[in-house]
């Protein structure tokens, strides 16, 4: 029975963002479709930050799934649009971030949630952190140190 | 004719990109303090990202099987298309910080203009990369304010990076025969209207620090016909060195 886009998006549900492994990449906005034609499945996705490297290691997840299910018939297109935004995170996506302890993206004017203790009485200590979509802040209230994944707002 | 205008166009913004990060990369493990450095490397990633974008659509219109790692690791010295700007050598942290503040301000306007581009691939790369120089800006122009206001060795030390940089900054807004070109078919971005943004952005923040502006006087240029600095060929030979040694190697 031929594979339907549905049957891979599923699939695909197991492959998660090397750095935040409790997400998978489509909770996060890099998987943005999953089309077949004449019997090829074909996988777009696009990068979080320019110059992610995780983008590799994404591929290489995506290979090892597509093998797994038999499925020799598929590329994978690494699309430069639409450009990514934090707005593309699903909510079950930042739900997962924050039970990891990564506080997910909020608007400029909103106050970063602690994801430990949920204090708002949070203060930034580096605009870069671990990794080039995280920031580091410190909670005042719990004093613990965390990640928060910085808001990428898409340009207008 | 346009393909080739094109070509040396994404070569010129790729190789820009491409020695800034180069540059920034050195910073790794001798940043002043551990958040720092890893923000100095961060950001070399986000532009070595760009860099690869840009390099991505000179391979696409390129009528030579040529690759993006054959564009960064297998051209001489004539063949970047970088301002001499981006080659200088990393310098004191003073140094990084108003080159950084420069580019980014650079980049910033530049990329603005490029989103519209009616060259289509060329407008997404730019919207891509403009999220993120967004940041990088807000954080050099941070950092220029918080040094000027700092001591009277750290103010010393910005007018002294300053002095020095300067003259560089005009050879950024240059054009050349092509990019007049591509200019006019709506594709490549209006280097005088970007020359003016960025002198009235950049000089307003300079005061605004207390920065003196030096006055006028020699002026680098070269880069766009591949005249280069001795610095380009020392950066070179430290970047392409596994390639050059151990073609196609990958990993």
């Amino acid at each position: 029975m031929p594979v339907s886009a549905t049957q891979v998006e599923s699939w695909l549900e197991a492959v998660k963002d090397p750095e935040i492994p409790v997400i998978s990449i489509k909770e996060l906005g890099i998987l943005q479709s999953v089309t077949i034609k004449a019997g090829q499945v074909r996988i777009d996705i696009i990068p979080t930050y320019s110059g992610c490297p995780a983008m590799y290691a994404i591929q290489d997840d995506i290979k090892a799934v597509m093998e797994q299910h038999h499925i020799s018939q598929f590329i994978i297109h690494v699309s430069r649009t639409p450009v990514w935004s934090t707005d593309m995170i699903s909510e079950p996506g930042r739900q997962k971030m924050q039970a990891f302890g990564i506080a997910p993206p909020v608007a400029k004017n909103q106050d970063v949630v602690c994801p430990l203790c949920h204090s708002t009485h949070t203060t930034l200590i580096s605009q870069y952190g671990s990794t080039a979509c995280k920031s580091l802040y410190r909670c005042q209230d719990c004093l613990e140190p965390f990640d928060y994944f910085k808001c990428h707002a898409p340009v207008s | 004719m346009e393909a080739e205008y094109l070509y040396h166009y994404f070569l010129r913004l790729a190789d820009t990109s491409l020695t800034m990060s180069q540059r920034l990369a050195e910073w790794c493990g001798h940043g002043p303090y551990l958040e720092e450095d890893v923000a100095l490397t961060n950001i070399s990633l986000d532009i070595m990202g760009h860099a690869n974008l840009f390099y991505q659509l000179a391979v696409e219109i390129s009528e030579t099987d040529v690759s993006v790692d054959d564009l960064a690791f297998l051209r001489d010295v004539d063949g970047f298309r970088n301002p001499l700007l981006t080659e200088l050598p990393r310098g004191d942290f003073a140094y990084t910080m108003v080159k950084q503040y420069f580019v980014d301000s650079y980049s910033l306007l530049l990329y603005r203009a490029l989103s519209e581009s009616c060259y289509q691939p060329l407008a997404d790369v730019a919207k891509k990369a403009l999220t993120e120089v967004q940041y990088h800006h807000e954080r050099s122009h941070e950092w220029l304010k918080r040094l000027c206001m700092s001591t009277e060795e750290a103010q010393q030390k910005m007018q002294k990076a300053l002095d020095e940089l300067w003259f560089y900054t005009s050879e950024l807004f240059e054009s050349d025969e092509g990019m007049i070109y591509l200019q006019k078919q709506g594709i490549a971005a209006d280097m005088e209207s970007i020359r003016e943004q960025w002198h009235s952005m950049v000089e307003s923040h300079l005061i605004q620090c207390q920065l003196i502006l030096p006055e006028s006087g020699w002026v680098a240029t070269g880069g766009l016909q591949g005249e280069h600095s001795e610095h380009l060929g020392y950066m070179l030979a430290e970047m392409q060195f596994l390639q050059r040694a151990y073609p196609g190697c990958d990993w």
